[in-house]
């Protein structure tokens, strides 16, 4: 989690130093969906992201130095700077493709599914979306595939629009649908729901390890509502770091906490609730957050030197085959 | 003879979920609506039961579906129906099929095939008569498959299953009934091989699919009048086979394309540019496009025959290129 912080605030940095093509889409404050739900895939599963993915590829074990040189479309990224940072991909990892087209990675999703189902080896897929993919045709229809063919997909849906249902809120609209309740789509399917405190790491581990154990055993399909309350800084048209970097010791020192956005952090945020959760448990020690902080520190200094040292692509790259097989055409 | 291009392509479909258990088939309507071909397609369902999946009417949940199983080691063979259905899961063919293999830098793979019926039924209407094969040729990353005869249908599928790439099948309702021969056993066609369907000096027609037949029916009526007609198949669009049509029109110095598709930014505009532009100096004469209008197909199948590229209209546009009409 600590990792995935630390890489989106480094995203946001060298997109203010112009080094980032386009408007990165961070997912900090959700972190606490992506590292628990990752801890219950095996090799072998797949899971499909959508625009927001920094956070399930880092998750799911990926090389924060090529991930970051592919949001940086260099050379050296996992897919050569065209895919950028709405669609890398790695299928070593299980992750065979990523859609920024809102609800295709559903779709996807369920098909891995299938696939997996047919062959019969006890694979799963998952899919990770906002709730704004509710807003999309194709979300009901694969739904509903999922539902008759009794496929092994935990549909992952990462509310971060609490604050900004519709319009009338005022807020950014990711999120306008005629109804509050989200479950009651999935659940008009035969589909088991759950909705979990998105940041709640322990809480959103049971619910989709015990949605992950059921495809993986009786393969039906679960859909997990992870709620998050949106982090401030994602509430602009692209992420600004209005948080600052996040200190650590607000965990443990609530007058660090700035008025400004206060509710978000002494509340809302994830990370910060994790380290608050596991002191008051006496799990680890300041000095141990601090020390696993620095560690991470070090791996994100790591992999913005090695992205920002990397070769742009040579202009040929833009003429990788279209086809497998053959060049051209 | 004997084999027609629905018995053809039922028979690759078989072979193929004989020998490859990656094999999966979606959709009930690859043949149309005809009673004895409805009996041909249950006898393939009835014998591999657990490869075939009935979908609801979610074509771009089916497709999409059809595309994520792909990416993850099936090898799915997709019928879709009529080919405007295609339009309801565009989304999905043209922007997760296509693009999977270049934007993953050739790391993911999308082996699947989508098997569309262009043209109609009488009475089918501006909805139901499509052949949008031009617009998925605007699409990098799809392949397309245009075969006319039985031994293509069967011997294309058979090439289309075996890329590892996205294939459209592109299968005009009138052919499912033509005869022809089959070669027994397992045939191949490869990508990229056009096929001199008629040998002639006069005139090259350049078709695929139906045209070719109307192109064929086409150079019979022609050669009464004298006129030497050489009719080019294209069998696949992407990749094309350039080569071949510009070998002809060397020879010939004269260019009718043919295509039941529409008119602009078609199938037949672009092989009429790649001749323009590569092959201008042996043009005799200026290049004929015999085609769907850029109008919506009527129901009316009085009004659909005004409409239709018919042989008529391709001898027509032969004829005005030889000078036996004006200009």
């Amino acid at each position: 989690m600590l990792l995935i912080r630390r890489f989106e605030e480094a995203v946001i940095t060298l997109r203010a130093q112009g080094l980032v093509p386009g408007h990165p889409i961070v997912y900090i404050g959700q972190e606490a969906i992506a590292v628990p739900a990752m801890a219950h895939l095996r090799p072998g599963d797949t899971l499909f992201s959508t625009h927001r993915n920094h956070g399930h590829i880092l998750a799911r074990g990926a090389d924060p130095g090529r991930l970051l040189a592919e949001i940086l479309c260099r050379d050296t990224g996992y897919n050569r700077g065209l895919a950028g940072q709405m669609h890398p991909s790695m299928p070593e990892l299980g992750i065979l493709q990523t859609s920024a087209i809102v609800a295709n990675p559903v779709a996807l999703a369920t098909g891995a599914a299938l696939a997996a189902k047919y062959r019969g080896g006890g694979e799963i897929s998952v899919a990770f979306f906002g709730d704004g993919c509710l807003e999309e045709g194709v979300f009901y229809e694969s739904l509903n595939l999922a539902a008759i063919w009794k496929l092994p997909v935990v549909y992952v849906c990462e509310n971060n629009s609490l604050e900004a249902l519709g319009y009338a809120s005022g807020e950014y609209p990711s999120s306008t649908l005629a109804t509050g309740r989200l479950t009651d789509f999935p659940a008009a399917y035969g589909i088991t729901v759950e909705v979990v405190d998105g940041a709640d790491t322990l809480a959103v581990s049971r619910s989709v390890g015990a949605a992950v154990e059921r495809a993986r055993t009786v393969g039906q399909p679960s859909f997990v509502e992870a709620r998050t309350v949106r982090w401030p800084g994602s509430r602009l048209l692209w992420p600004q770091l209005v948080t600052g970097e996040t200190n650590l010791a607000m965990a443990w020192d609530s007058a660090l906490i700035p008025e400004q956005h206060g509710d978000w952090l002494a509340q809302h945020d994830p990370v910060l609730g994790l380290c608050r959760e596991l002191l008051s448990s006496q799990e680890v020690t300041l000095t141990e957050i601090s020390a696993l902080d620095e560690s991470v520190k070090q791996t994100v200094d790591w992999a913005v030197r090695f992205a920002v040292e990397s070769p742009e692509p040579v202009p040929d790259t833009a003429y990788f085959p279209v086809f497998a097989g053959r060049r051209g055409q | 003879m004997n084999t027609t291009f629905a018995e053809a392509m039922l028979g690759t479909l078989d072979q193929l979920l004989d020998e490859d258990q990656r094999a999966v088939i979606f959709g009930s309507v690859w043949l149309g609506f005809s009673p004895a071909r409805l009996a041909l397609w249950q006898q393939l369902t009835e014998k591999h039961r657990e490869r075939v999946y009935y979908p609801p009417i979610s074509e771009a949940g089916v497709c999409g579906a059809a595309i994520g199983a792909a990416l993850n080691g099936l090898r799915p063979l997709v019928g879709l129906g009529t080919a405007s259905f295609a339009f309801q899961a565009w989304a999905q063919i043209v922007n997760e099929a296509a693009n999977a293999y270049y934007m993953s830098a050739g790391q993911s793979r999308v082996p699947a095939v989508f098997h569309l019926m262009a043209g109609g039924r009488d009475g089918a209407g501006p909805q139901h008569v499509h052949a949008p094969q031009s617009a998925f040729w605007n699409t990098p990353g799809l392949e397309i498959i245009v075969p006319a005869t039985p031994a293509d249908a069967a011997g294309l599928l058979r090439t289309a299953y075996e890329s590892d790439n996205p294939t459209i099948f592109m299968n005009h309702l009138d052919l499912l009934d033509v005869a022809g021969d089959v070669p027994p056993g397992v045939h191949r066609v490869p990508f990229g091989r056009a096929e001199v369907k008629r040998s002639g000096g006069d005139v090259t027609v350049v078709a695929s699919s139906i045209m070719v037949h109307r192109a064929l029916a086409a150079a019979e009526q022609l050669a009464a009048e004298g006129i030497d007609v050489e009719v080019v198949d294209l069998r696949t669009l992407v990749p094309l086979d350039r080569d071949a049509i510009l070998t002809s029109v060397a020879k010939t110095g004269r260019l009718v394309v043919a295509d039941d598709g529409r008119l602009s930014c078609g199938v037949a505009s672009e092989i009429a540019a790649i001749v323009a532009e590569e092959a201008f100096e042996s043009l005799k004469a200026p290049i004929r496009r015999v085609t769907m209008p850029d109008v919506p197909a009527p129901a009316s199948p009085l009004l659909m025959k005004q409409l239709e590229p018919t042989a008529e209209k391709i001898a027509g546009a032969v004829r005005s290129l030889v000078g036996t009409i004006p200009i």
